[in-house]
């Protein structure tokens, strides 16, 4: 056959679906959108026993082809056939967490209905064993009609044996298949109750380890203060341990800075390379480190199970403010980036809780804020410590993201009360259970959000630096006048700056608002490079900005930039994303207006307090 | 009596949910995740202020947490 040939993985949330996925594909993956809907499409490259390449996709988790969410109904329309521009996959691979049978038993009979040649995985045999459940893998199959492949995502068992199941199952559709099911949802329940009983050999009544350890984790009291421990750690984690690294990077341009100043002679391509391409982008990608450790956090909380208990420790918070628990894992996520975070918005079935997490998602501080918030603190803040293990510029970091979480708060509040009134949505979750994360696994996400990061800092971010690099290098100065002065991007600055000066802003600030429009990180490149332009001095310019931020900022401006970061919109790829998930501009729109309404009142705030005390 | 008022730990049996007074999304959730008539269940886990919101309920080898609104929806008797 010439067609490329095509397997899907279906089945339900929490089957351990993205570790087979992960397990079949390696990290040959892509991931896209679904055409018209805002559904991520994961697809992988497997190859069979033969040789012979398919392409996998993972599909998104569904309980039931009665689709309470958009995922779920994507999942359906690929399954049948109905999805426009998406081909049928020639087999589906039903994934089954063993140890929840009965349960995941009733959405496998509506999959099974459907006749498509399916192979079925028996995943997590090993959590089952664990919980002291032997299965029977042949009597399974037999019952279903189906192969049956016991299998260990995380450990690669049984892995070779299901690509062999898939070739072989591509041969034999069951056309049968479809006459033997048909049943309502409770009949359906019934008979997977009876196949799961027919397919357990023995069943001890050992506890799980869910039941101990969420005893813990989920007591009233406890939970919460754990829940907040690991939390300023993740924050302490971020800012302290990517140093080295960091460093090594800002090293690594440093060095590439000069061999391009050694190498050519000067000119104005050379100020190109130097100034523009190697000043901006280098200054962004040196916070990869803090970004890829902020996600390593989420991921593992991901998939350890206990993002889920940490949703239901914060319903109760969220309610209070009209959402629920499901907000929490987007605006988690928002932490590292507020576009994965609106996107991940998509699983709120509730409308208006939907709206409301969105149009606050901004407010969480995003990884492309920490380079800003970096630059400014270790500029100003002294590096000393408050306490055991505890470092005041750890503890500024802290507090910033503390006044964005109590920012969204105020908002959301106000939101449900205005624009989003309604009746207060509900809060309907499975939490999984407890599974030991796959390096592997880790790795995969990983190298996938950095990958996102650094195409941004070679696209977006890239563009506006060498743009604004060229506003702010012509036209050039007249001997004696300031380069800054004289350029396009002077301008630029001189108009707005009017509206910026009452609360603090010097003019580099204004001018750096203008490029990080495009991107909130571009505005620590935008400062070296409007310092690296302006600097007569060659080794001032070689100093870096964080010097140079310290040398000529004052603390209440230098705190006033930080508020005003905050809550800036200054993203518009966020923007973006928001019009896409509401379908049109007039939420993006409120969201711009209300974040850059609250920057400024929160800088001037910041600024006026700061000049008051003294500081 | 209802579920939201049952003790914590005791295996209770779904004997009737009022579907009309959730949200037909939510209802669609609960049918799903098999909280429906005949299905035992037991409160494992209560949440922290005041009203004890959310609620973890042990369903099978799952855990399911909702709120308490949805647990007064559903009544049950001592399994």
């Amino acid at each position: 056959m010439s067609r490329k040939h095509t397997a899907a993985l279906v089945g339900n949330p929490n089957s351990g679906k993205s570790a087979l996925f992960n397990a079949l594909t390696g990290a040959r993956q892509k991931i896209a959108n679904y055409a018209g809907v805002t559904v991520e499409r994961k697809a992988g490259r497997m190859t069979l026993p033969s040789g012979e390449p398919v392409e996998l996709l993972d599909l998104p988790g569904s309980y039931s082809f009665d689709a309470a969410s958009p995922d779920e109904a994507v999942t359906r329309d690929v399954v049948k056939g109905t999805f426009e521009g998406e081909a049928v996959p020639d087999v589906l691979v039903l994934v089954l967490d063993a140890a929840n049978l009965e349960q995941h038993l009733v959405f496998a009979q509506e999959v099974l209905e459907l006749g498509r040649p399916t192979v079925v995985a028996l995943n997590m045999v090993d959590l089952a064993e664990r919980d002291g459940l032997t299965l029977d893998p042949e009597a399974l199959s037999e019952a279903l009609g189906v192969p049956v492949i016991p299998t260990v995502a995380v450990r690669r068992r049984g892995i070779n044996e299901l690509a062999a199941a898939i070739a072989e199952a591509e041969t034999h559709a069951d056309e049968e298949a479809h006459r033997r099911w048909h049943l309502t949802l409770p009949e359906r329940r019934l008979s997977a109750k009876h196949m799961a009983k027919g397919a357990t050999l023995s069943k001890s009544t050992r506890h799980t380890i869910e039941n101990g350890v969420d005893r813990i984790l989920l007591n009233p009291w406890l939970g919460p203060v754990i829940l907040f421990g690991l939390l300023f750690v993740i924050f302490q984690a971020v800012f302290a341990w990517a140093t080295p690294f960091a460093d090594a990077l800002e090293g690594g341009v440093g060095v590439l800075t000069e061999g391009v100043t050694g190498a050519l002679a000067p000119s104005l391509f050379r100020d190109f390379l130097t100034e523009g391409v190697l000043a901006g982008v280098g200054s962004v990608v040196v916070f990869l480190p803090q970004i890829i450790i902020l996600f390593a956090f989420i991921l593992l909380m991901e998939a350890s199970g206990y993002m889920a208990r940490a949703a239901f420790l914060m319903d109760r918070l969220m309610a209070s403010v009209g959402l629920s628990g499901k907000s929490f894992i987007p605006l988690l996520s928002s932490f590292a980036c507020a576009i994965p975070g609106i996107m991940a918005t998509r699983s709120i079935a509730d409308p208006k809780d939907r709206l409301t997490t969105i149009l606050i998602a901004p407010l969480m501080t995003c990884s492309a804020r920490l380079p800003v918030y970096a630059v400014i603190i270790a500029a100003v803040i002294p590096q000393t410590t408050v306490g055991p293990g505890i470092g005041l510029q750890g503890l500024v970091l802290f507090a910033l993201y503390i006044a964005g979480i109590v920012g969204a708060i105020i908002v959301a509040l106000v939101l449900r009360r205005t624009v989003t009134k309604g009746a207060a949505s509900g809060f309907i979750m499975e939490l999984p259970r407890y599974q030991l994360p796959r390096i592997k696994d880790l790795a995969i996400g990983l190298w996938q959000r950095a990958w996102v990061f650094l195409r941004r800092a070679g696209t977006i971010i890239f563009v506006a630096t060498i743009a604004l690099w060229v506003l702010l290098s012509f036209p050039k100065a007249e001997p004696g006048e300031s380069q800054l002065d004289a350029s396009f991007a002077g301008s630029v600055a001189d108009a707005i700056h009017p509206v910026l000066e009452p609360i603090g802003f010097n003019r580099e600030m204004s001018l750096a608002l203008v490029p990080a429009m495009a991107a909130r990180e571009v505005a620590v490149s935008a400062l070296a490079t409007t310092y690296a332009v302006d600097a007569e001095d060659e080794d001032l310019a070689a100093e870096g900005v964080t010097s140079q931020i310290a040398a000529l900022w004052s603390l209440p401006t230098a705190l006033a930039f930080l508020a005003w970061f905050v809550f800036a919109p200054q993203c518009l790829s966020t923007i973006a994303v928001a019009r896409r998930e509401t379908n049109g501009w007039k939420w993006p729109v409120v969201m711009v207006a209300y974040l850059f309404a609250l920057a400024w009142l929160a800088a001037g705030a910041t600024y006026w307090i700061a000049v008051g005390l003294g500081l | 009596m209802t579920l939201d008022g049952f003790d914590s730990g005791r295996s209770a049996r779904i004997i009737g949910v009022d579907w009309a007074s959730l949200a037909e999304d939510e209802a669609k959730r609960l049918k799903a995740l098999g909280v429906d008539e005949g299905a035992e269940v037991a409160i494992v886990h209560r949440g922290v202020f005041g009203t004890r919101d959310p609620i973890a309920l042990r369903l099978g080898n799952m855990t399911i947490a909702i709120r308490r609104a949805h647990a007064h929806a559903i009544s049950v008797e001592t399994a």
